[in-house]
């Protein structure tokens, strides 16, 4: 099973994302921005950083690159995509999600353990879970807040293609505290906390159980190894 | 534009130079001229007064930093891959791997624009390290800022803790740790210290030199501007007046995306072999990288200034050459490996220029179109600066303040009255410099990467080097300026144990150091006695210890007027440790646990944290240091936790006990009940002291019921003092026996709301 | 300019900031880009076409954002 992990200029969880497909049992393939090809992958995923600096929006610019044209055209026949924190802003800036990522409410990037409740699990991404679980994911970055019109929100919920949604504290001032959604296929999921630093004992979340311990973001690449093998 | 050439100032021989205004002093002007036969170009004078700047050249504490590299045994050196002298020190750790670490400081930028100072601190630092050949891997940070309650301070540290989190976070780098620290001395006077760390095969090293003729210089990365033109030796070397920041855009501005892509590019270009020798250009930019990369391969270089790339296409060529633009590197390049160069910064969109080429003779030769600019040897500008021996002079106040102990003042202690002294340890515990600090952490990154094995709030940060083995490294950075002031030799001992005790504690094995000196003005003989004395501490210190100083930075001239901080150097010891899995958490996590009070207490509270927060007091003489205790300390801390029988450990420091027992039971809400009569019968002190008092090498550790006996008798093996002063209890409270319990939630409730109240 | 009906962060801080040094007339604040493009002669109508286009497409995001003027200037 192999499944991408694009790098732009200043992507930055993109090792961790290669580490975390690894860890679920997949073959994780360097994909360079600037080559079109994304040399036959099963699944693609869009990792978190500041691509492009952030200038003109986050991941604005990186919606752009040749690997991103052929990945829309990919994603539109059933290709898995996941986007994760810039990766999200990328796939919104490339109409592959609906909504937009502004500016956290409070100003200032905040790094927390956040709790998170799946909310669907028809996707690609997060078909290894059961719905209504509760999970510990670690959420980092400034610019996070889902926004999206009345209309848009009205048929997400409908829909139900909100796929994961914060608890306890809504940390960046998202509407519906929307953490991350599904298209309406349920190939392409985006959220903003980051499963991939949650994968590995020793360098996760705390947990109740020990120090560093929590791995809930495993499911959510260990789902797409389970939708490749039925397709 | 009028140039002045070498050609000129032969004819010109007596214009007027402006060597006061750039800094330098009469006797150094003369002495350029000596060394050139000439009076200089205005190019030569600009890099003259630039790199013999207090900053770049250290002038006033070379001689004291000698002691680093003299203090030192073969032992010491056996795991030193590169001492002192390059842009940091390397360190081998095993498995044919290797770390380089060095602690930097960015302190006046900082108070003039704090958020680009701190930003582009982290930057330079991060750079210092890439020039190595390593891939940066983490950071961290050593805040020190005024009163809390002063409207300033908040400006400050909003724009500091800002760009910090701005530029690491966008590197990808983690912050692992630090300190913050507030004190009214650092008022006008803000110390920004960053270090950062990167990981190397030993195969990999680089150096920052050119030393084969005929490999092309060339520059590549951001365009050069006119960012902080001066800074370096304007700024460095001034004092503010009491008024505040009297200048404002010297300071550079950075952009961590442009960094990051510089560090993917040279990372390729390493792992390709293109690269002979690489500078980073930070102070003094290309004047700097030049000189320093012709003086350290023994030859000389001959470059074509019109090459380089420019954002203002109006700066003179003392401008470029003075320049501190950002993210810019230097390579040496030979003929051969160009075209493979070419591709790969290409392939980053990486923009480049090739300034000229390296040759036999030993000048420096610059060009500006036809006409020679500069032409000066290599040596003198970048090694053979002014050394001084400023003069040095005990402080008049010295005696009286080491006098004024907090027993010579008989300072109140409420020893008798357990609400007050109960509420004491709730003030104390909650003051600015002792609380949560997770407002500045949480705006770090902490994840990235997926190395990170300890972080704040552990004593020490810690970062898996090898995903293979686990082969990790810890580090941990100390200082405490009220301590110096009382005694500038022992408050630099106190930091280095501190620092290595924090190091021992996360179960890694102390190995190397590295140090910022922050200090007032060393035109200022009592300051100068002061960096004397703390250098000496450090250096006889370390040898001690068996470790050695690989790097580290001086920042002088850090004073309002006449009143200079507290001697603050901070002091960053390294570990390593076989297997991260191995590391042990700060605080306790189980139920049922025995907790030990490992070492002696003794009444130790001047210059503490309990002075201060109750008294508004400084004086006395700061706790005693014994080394080779905590050598025996840390040792057996490593062998108890080879063998798995520590559940946590911390070190006991500022605050003592209490602040290590918070900590203890609020990071995973696990209780204690605790008593501390037999600790003050076996110690001969009293009350205020078992919880306050800052005695060096103690630790709290909590144990497994099952390997009790085990730890108790290796401590006793081992001549460590060891008392059990309490047990872990998931009731929610912290109870000290015949003083106080604490609701959790409640002591919590105080200790986290400090920051977010002065600053949210 | 941010679409007037969604959440303007920025433009929230701003206001607030402006207010505690004491410019109570100030009801609100909303925060904009201006993007320049410029050429070396003056722009056509079909490039003045063009570059709308541009705006809308790219510069901007259709989703927050409203391209509220494009028009040329004298450099």
């Amino acid at each position: 099973m192999k499944i991408g992990v694009v790098t732009f200029p200043g992507s930055l969880d993109d090792r961790d994302a290669a580490r975390a497909i690894r860890l679920a049992g997949g073959e994780p393939v360097s994909l360079w921005h600037a080559d079109s090809s994304i040399k036959k992958v099963d699944a693609v995923v869009l990792p978190g950083g500041f691509s492009y600096g952030d200038y003109l929006r986050c991941g604005a610019i990186a919606a752009q690159a040749p690997v991103m044209k052929t990945i829309i055209k990919k994603a539109g026949e059933g290709l898995p995509v996941l986007g994760i924190c810039n990766g999200f802003q990328i796939l919104v800036e490339s109409h592959l999600l609906p909504g937009g990522l502004i500016r956290n409410e409070k100003q200032h990037f905040v790094c927390r353990d956040q709790k998170l409740r799946v909310e669907n699990v028809d996707s690609a991404w997060t078909n290894a879970f059961q719905k209504g679980d509760e999970i510990t994911i670690p959420l980092k970055n400034g610019e996070g807040g889902y926004i999206a019109t009345e209309e848009t929100l009205k048929m997400l919920e409908g829909e139900g293609l909100v796929t994961f949604r914060y608890l306890e504290v809504n940390p960046n001032g998202s509407m519906h505290d929307i953490a991350g959604l599904r298209n309406e296929r349920g190939n392409v999921v985006g959220l903003m906390p980051h499963p991939e630093h949650a994968v590995e004992p020793g360098f996760g979340p705390d947990s109740p159980v020990a120090m560093r311990s929590g791995v809930d973001g495993l499911k959510i690449f260990q789902s797409v190894l389970n939708s490749v093998i039925s397709a | 534009m009028i140039i002045d050439t070498v050609k000129q100032s032969k004819k010109e021989a007596d214009k007027e130079q402006p060597w006061a205004a750039l800094g330098l002093k009469e006797d150094e002007y003369e002495s350029i001229k000596e060394i050139l036969g000439r009076r200089p170009t205005s190019s030569e004078l600009a890099m003259y007064s630039v790199m013999w700047s207090e900053h770049c050249s250290y002038k006033s504490s070379k001689i004291y930093l000698r002691q680093f590299g003299e203090k030192v045994t073969p032992e010491m050196k056996q795991h030193l891959l590169v001492g002192m002298g390059e842009n940091a020190g390397v360190v081998d750790i095993g498995e044919g791997l290797a770390v380089t670490f060095k602690v930097e400081s960015h302190n006046h930028p900082s108070y003039i624009e704090p958020f680009q100072g701190a930003a582009t601190g982290i930057g330079g630092i991060v750079r210092d390290i890439l020039t190595m050949g390593a891939r940066p891997i983490a950071v961290m940070d050593q805040l020190r800022f005024g009163a809390p309650e002063n409207p300033d301070t908040a400006r400050v540290v909003h724009g500091v803790v800002d760009g910090i989190s701005f530029y690491g976070n966008c590197l990808g780098l983690p912050n692992i740790g630090g300190e913050t620290v507030f004190d009214k001395v650092y008022q006008g006077n803000p110390l920004v210290n960053a270090l950062s760390i990167g990981a190397l095969k030993h195969g990999d090293l680089k150096l920052a030199k050119a030393d084969k003729a005929g490999d092309l210089v060339i520059l590549f990365g951001a365009r050069t501007g006119a960012d902080g033109i001066g800074g370096v030796s304007v700024l460095a070397s001034e004092t503010f007046d009491a008024d505040g920041p009297s200048r404002r855009p010297a300071v550079q501005v950075g952009d961590p995306f442009a960094e990051k892509v510089l560090i993917e590019c040279c990372l390729e270009l390493f792992a390709a072999g293109c690269v002979a020798g690489i500078q980073d250009l930070g102070g003094a930019g290309i004047s700097c990288a030049t000189s320093e990369l012709a003086s350290n391969g023994g030859k000389g270089m001959k470059v074509q200034l019109k090459k380089v790339l420019l954002r203002d296409e109006s700066l003179t060529p003392e401008e470029i050459l003075m320049s501190e633009s950002q993210e810019r590197m230097m390579a040496i390049v030979p003929k051969k490996h160009l075209r493979a160069f070419k591709k790969i910064v290409d392939r980053h969109e990486v923009e480049y220029s090739v300034l000229g080429k390296v040759i036999n003779k030993d000048r420096l030769l610059i060009n500006w179109g036809k006409q020679e600019i500069v032409n000066v040897p290599p040596r003198t500008v970048a090694h053979d600066g002014p050394v001084y021996e400023r003069p040095v002079e005990l402080p008049k106040w010295q005696a009286a303040l080491n006098a004024d102990s907090v027993n010579a003042r008989g300072l109140a202690r409420a020893n008798d009255n357990t609400t007050d002294l109960a509420a004491q340890f709730v003030q104390i515990v909650s003051s600015p410099n002792q609380a949560d600090k997770s407002y500045i952490t949480a705006q770090y990154d902490r994840y990235v990467g997926g190395n990170t094995a300890l972080a704040y709030p552990d004593g020490a940060g810690m970062i898996r080097v090898s995903e293979e083995t686990g082969l990790g490294v810890a580090l941990s950075t100390d200082a405490n300026g009220r301590y110096c002031q009382l005694d500038p030799y022992q408050g630099a001992r106190l930091a280095l144990a501190e620092a290595y005790r924090n190091v021992a504690t996360s179960g890694a094995k102390p190995l190397a150091v590295t140090n910022c000196l922050n200090f007032g003005s060393p035109e200022n003989p009592e300051v100068m006695w002061q960096f004397k004395q703390a250098t000496t501490g450090l250096a006889d210190g370390c040898l001690e210890l068996g470790i050695p100083v690989t790097g580290g930075n001086v920042s002088f001239y850090n004073q309002t007027g006449d009143v200079a901080i507290f001697p603050t150097p901070v002091v960053g010891v390294l570990g390593v440790i076989d297997d991260v899995a191995r590391r042990i958490p700060s605080s306790w996590q189980d139920e049922g646990n025995n907790i030990y009070l490992l070492g002696i207490t003794k009444d130790e509270l001047d210059g503490s944290v309990w002075s201060e927060v109750v008294h508004d007091h400084l004086g006395g003489k700061p706790p005693v240091v014994d080394l080779e205790f905590e050598r025996r300390l840390a040792e057996l801390l490593h062998g108890a936790s080879l063998q798995g029988l520590v559940a946590s450990a911390t070190d006991l420091s500022e605050a003592g006990l209490a602040q290590a027992l918070t900590e203890s039971v609020l990071r995973f809400n696990m209780g204690a009940r605790v008593w501390i009569t037999e600790l003050c019968e076996r110690d001969g002190v009293d009350r205020t002291s078992a919880l306050f008092s800052e005695s060096t090498g103690r630790m709290l550790v909590s144990v497994g019921r099952e390997d009790d006996v085990k730890f108790v008798g290796l401590c006793d093996a081992r001549n460590i003092p060891v008392l059990r002063i309490g047990v872990t209890d998931n009731t929610g409270e912290l109870e000290i026996q015949d003083l106080a319990t604490w609701k959790l939630d409640e002591l919590r409730s105080s200790w986290v709301a400090t920051l977010p109240e002065l600053f949210g | 300019m941010p679409k007037q009906d969604l959440l303007d962060p920025q433009g929230k801080a701003v206001a607030r900031a402006l207010e505690r040094s004491g410019h109570k007339a100030i009801s609100a604040v909303r925060i904009g880009k201006r993007i320049e493009l410029h050429y070396a002669t003056t722009p056509t109508d079909a490039q003045l076409q063009e570059a709308k286009k541009i705006a809308e497409s790219f510069l901007s995001n259709g989703v927050i954002e409203d391209v509220v003027e494009v028009s040329i200037e004298q450099d």
